[in-house]
């Protein structure tokens, strides 16, 4: 059975599915792929020196879904022969808890961390996802970047940090 | 024509619903809509510059013409990851 590459979930993330839909060690092997690279993005229990006990997640789930599918384009126009696989989580997440988790599977080591990185920098910048701080007295919504896909300069950054 | 808002995140608290329908007039723009919420709800003016919008579930831009039976989802900056 096939494991949908682009996900949010209520579900907690399992690092098997993003292997397996990237097509990360097979028996037999798929020729092209040489490397395969994998990010976790964990609930930390600090931010700006508030002790943070839990994250909320919600997001736009149909245009999520899309978005990642649009990563996964611009990742093959950068890295040809890449592929990649993003699942991020929603609702309650406990600290320690991952969030997101991105495979990206490319020929070699240089492609497929750079792509691994570039994808997490445009989830960041343009995913329709919003997460709220519980601290022990209070919490707060995240608001980090105004989401515009076609905002060249946001794309340009990621793709500077990838290769950095 | 009749549209679908969805609101998200601090948008939604500020206005108090995750979904509503608005009745608009023909040719009404994504702006239109924006700005008719924005009167009931003081505290999306501060949000004016600071919104990205998706009709349908595609991204798009403020002076999208709207039609009946759109989805229209106002998004505060995101914070994903």
């Amino acid at each position: 059975m096939g494991v949908a590459p682009f996900a949010v979930t209520h579900e907690p993330l399992r690092v098997d599915d993003l292997m397996l839909a990237v097509g990360g060690p097979v028996e037999g092997g798929r020729p092209l792929v040489g490397a395969v690279t994998m990010f976790l993005g964990l609930v930390r229990g600090e931010n700006l020196g508030r002790r943070v006990v839990r994250l909320e997640y919600e997001s736009y789930e149909p245009l999520a879904v899309k978005v990642f599918e649009r990563i996964a384009a611009e990742v093959r126009e950068h890295w040809s022969g890449s592929r990649l696989a993003l699942h991020h989580r929603l609702g309650a997440l406990g600290v320690g808890e991952a969030s997101v988790a991105i495979a990206a599977a490319a020929p070699h080591r240089a492609e497929a961390f750079a792509a691994c990185r570039y994808a997490i920098e445009r989830v960041k910048q343009i995913a329709p996802i919003w997460k709220k701080e519980f601290f022990e007295d209070g919490h707060t919504w995240i608001e980090g970047a105004l989401a515009d896909p076609d905002d060249r300069g946001a794309r340009e950054d990621a793709y500077r940090r990838a290769c950095a | 024509m009749r549209v679908t808002v969805r609101l998200f995140a601090r948008l939604r608290d500020i206005v108090g619903a995750a979904r509503l329908t608005r009745e608009l007039p023909e040719d009404a723009t994504a702006r239109l809509l924006w700005n008719t919420l924005a009167e009931e709800h003081a505290g999306l003016v501060a949000y004016r510059d600071a919104v990205s919008i998706a009709v349908n579930a595609e991204y798009s831009k403020m002076n999208r013409r709207l039609a009946d039976g759109d989805e229209v989802a106002f998004l505060p900056p995101v914070s994903g990851g």
